[in-house]
């Protein structure tokens, strides 16, 4: 690998957990939406204060987004609060309307500097290692500088107020009486996203940003129940992405913030799948499972209620299941062979008789 | 004006863009109302977004540009989200918001990807499908508008066909289950709908800005009306007005891409609706609350000023305006007096003093009776 390959795979890594970790809470407290509406509304924050301040490279530009990710949120819930529209439909208004304003602004005055949109959709992280900034004895790319800072931000803001974000997320109610504002922890969460998304949206574009954002700690969400865990597990899976993604768009030599984006959408569908507990698979097999295990229960209830009764001779036969549990042969059949080999049962010519074990399970299943 | 209205009419690349935009926004408009009824106004920004590898993909596929050819493989893949979505949120604790996110982004991504992977590779012929992330409306040429009505009208026709089951889908599934139809098929369906409505509007408008087609003509209508079908047919209007004038405006200008410019006009018609609209606007909301208020002080006076004369014999008795300032408290007593004098319900005797008409008991005993009391 050369200087350049590494530097752009660590400007990857960074921006990529800088942004899981915010996301971790958006997922959880089911504003997700929040972060695709954020990132693109962003831009018009970036272009107002590109014509305040005239260049691309002003800090102003990140207040100017952060503060206009700030507007977008009030304005949603604005109009939540007149009540005349639903939350989702606010949303779908509020971002398309600045996000179309921001576009207009940019193709009518800002045609000739480096701020057009396909940039900004799509990022170029393949050039972002060559705009440099030099610090404390580094030469390194100003990316990698800023997203640095950010995650730095996102760590410590997180670590600081770890306690709140988890009650807040978890017990609004309980925050609420704690005397904790959850209006402030909503916007204090929404700067964060806003911030984080001006500054990954240079080099990796805004639609990266929020496959970042979703990505991984939706995947996470599926593999633990621990918040701790939580966000150490989506900061790991947004890197992986993020350097999975990177070798295939040179692969496929295509742009690189969508390879990731990709390369994030199969951790999620492996996850999605694979999760040992809540994944699809263990869902499928957790099912049949059950099933199995709940014929075997009222196998050996029926065989109970009729034992040592004189019909038992009857009904505990083999044959007759079939009959009075209204079981297929071939699904009769094979109950009673699991049950005899988990020793619930045992075959005496031709009838069933129940084990100890039988007996208790049917006697525990009854009296639940 | 005149020299606009005369574009429309004879200038071949603005009217096609007008009808082109009027008609996505006519097929939008009315789907849409069902989308924002149903909550599910941000699923057409996933679906849009999901659409465009379907884009890419159908071209690889078969090389072709054909309007015909793209809208077939963005419906596939707008369709192919929405089944994951629908996977995600059945099958796993992650909400459907986060699942939106999910499927939004990915498939975005996938798009950039493929776009980016055909970009670079020697063939020409795919110059012009990032056209459809931001729409260039100015490309649509008329078999793209002929494509557009045709399949616009077949997504109409089944709406008109299936009005009462998707009516009933939106306003109570469960009511319809019961009645024996098959509302999970009625479910599918309609999203089919959603998913014909965002891809016949994405060469225009594009991916990024689709979904605002789909929720703002709705939420425009949903201001005027309680009714579904004006519903329907207002949403329509709206879509298509704002498709006409977001063609001529961006027409007037350089670089002005027609999407962006659609968008803002139909979210100057919401804003203008959520503001005047009667009954449920800002604005009639906020007269109807002064004047409440102003009601609430007119009946406490009246009242007040009935219970004092009960005090005396004659039900004309004048009183001293303090009396009233002790009794209902607060301010603007004389003012609220001068209103019940407009009213014919009291008259002032002289510069303080203050009795009721006729008209006024006969009010103020309707109003001390215990029903109409409870009634504000």
């Amino acid at each position: 690998m050369t200087q350049l390959q590494i530097e752009i795979q660590l400007i990857g890594i960074v921006t990529a957990v800088a942004c899981a970790l915010p996301g971790v809470f958006l997922v959880l407290r089911q504003v997700a939406m929040m972060s695709d509406a954020i990132s693109h509304t962003v831009l018009l924050g970036i272009v107002i204060a590109f014509f305040i301040a005239g260049s691309l490279e002003s800090p102003l530009l990140i207040v100017g987004a952060a503060m206009m990710g700030v507007v977008t949120i009030s304005l949603v819930e604005m109009l939540v609060n007149t009540r005349l529209v639903k939350q989702d439909a606010a949303i779908g208004l509020v971002f398309p309307a600045l996000f179309s304003v921001a576009v207009i602004l940019i193709s009518r005055y800002a045609g000739n500097v480096h701020l057009d949109v396909d940039t900004v959709l799509m990022g170029e992280l393949a050039f972002a290692a060559f705009d440099r900034w030099q610090g404390w004895g580094l030469d390194l790319p100003r990316s990698l500088w800023l997203m640095s800072v950010v995650l730095l931000l996102n760590g410590l803001l997180i670590g600081l107020f770890y306690k709140e974000l988890k009650l807040a997320t978890f017990d609004t109610g309980l925050a609420a009486a704690l005397g904790f504002s959850s209006v402030l922890i909503h916007y204090g969460l929404m700067t964060v996203v806003s911030v984080t998304a001006v500054a990954a949206f240079e080099a990796v574009g805004s639609i990266l940003v929020v496959a970042l954002m979703i990505g991984p700690p939706a995947a996470a969400y599926l593999l633990t129940d621990r918040l701790s865990h939580m966000l150490g597990l989506s900061g790991v899976l947004a890197a992986t992405g993020a350097v999975g993604g990177y070798w295939m768009a040179r692969w496929l030599d295509a742009n690189i913030a969508g390879s990731m984006a990709v390369m994030v959408g199969l951790i999620f569908m492996v996850s999605f799948l694979l999760a040992p507990r809540r994944g699809l698979l263990a869902l499928v097999w957790r099912r049949r499972r059950q099933r199995w295990e709940f014929a075997q229960t009222a196998l050996t209830i029926h065989l109970l209620n009729h034992e040592g009764k004189p019909e038992a001779a009857r009904e505990n036969r083999v044959t007759h299941l079939q009959e009075h549990l209204r079981w297929k042969k071939d699904f009769a059949g094979q109950v009673i062979r699991r049950a005899e080999a988990g020793a619930l049962v045992v075959r005496k010519n031709g009838y069933l008789v129940l084990t100890e074990n039988g007996r208790l399970l049917a006697n525990k299943a009854m009296t639940h | 004006m005149i020299e606009l209205l005369n574009n429309l009419l004879f200038d071949y690349t603005i009217r096609t863009v007008a009808l082109g935009a009027a008609t996505l926004g006519l097929v939008s408009g009315a789907l849409g109302t069902f989308a924002v009824l149903r909550r599910q106004s941000l699923l057409g920004d996933a679906m849009s977004h999901a659409a465009l590898p379907g884009v890419v993909i159908a071209f690889m596929l078969t090389g072709s540009k054909a309007p015909l050819v793209l809208i077939v493989g963005a419906a596939l893949a707008g369709w192919l989200g929405t089944l994951c979505l629908i996977n995600i949120v059945r099958y796993t604790r992650i909400k459907e918001d986060s699942a939106l996110g999910l499927i939004l982004s990915v498939f975005f991504g996938l798009g950039l990807m493929l776009l980016t992977f055909l970009q670079r590779s020697p063939d020409a012929r795919q110059a012009g499908l990032d056209n459809f992330l931001f729409g260039q409306a100015a490309t649509l040429l008329e078999r793209d508008v002929v494509t557009m009505a045709i399949v616009g009208g077949l997504a109409l026709l089944v709406l008109a066909l299936l009005w009462k089951e998707f009516k009933l889908l939106s306003f109570d599934r469960n009511y319809g289950s019961s009645l024996g139809f098959p509302m999970q098929v009625l479910d599918v369906l309609l999203m089919s709908l959603f998913v014909i409505a965002i891809v016949i509007g994405l060469q225009a408008v594009g991916v990024i800005l689709m979904s605002a087609m789909l929720v703002a003509p709705a939420a425009a209508a949903r201001q005027w009306t309680d009714r579904l079908s004006i519903m329907v047919l207002l949403a329509a209007f709206f879509g298509a007005v704002s498709g006409v004038a977001g063609a001529l405006i961006s027409s007037l200008g350089r670089n002005l891409s027609t999407g962006p410019v659609v968008v803002l006009c139909i979210s100057a018609i919401v804003l203008v609706s959520l503001l005047l609209a009667p009954n449920r606007g800002l604005i009639w909301t906020w007269i109807r609350r002064v004047r409440n208020r102003r009601r609430l002080r007119l009946k406490p006076v009246l009242r007040d000023l009935y219970a004092l004369t009960n005090q005396h014999d004659n039900p004309y008795y004048p009183h001293h305006i303090d009396a009233l300032r002790t009794t209902t408290g607060g301010g603007g007593v004389r003012w609220t007096l001068t209103v019940l004098e407009e009213l014919g319900w009291v008259q002032r005797i002289n510069q303080n003093h203050w009795a009721l008409t006729p008209d006024g008991l006969s009010e103020a005993k309707r109003l001390t009776t215990g029903d109409v009391m409870r009634e504000t």
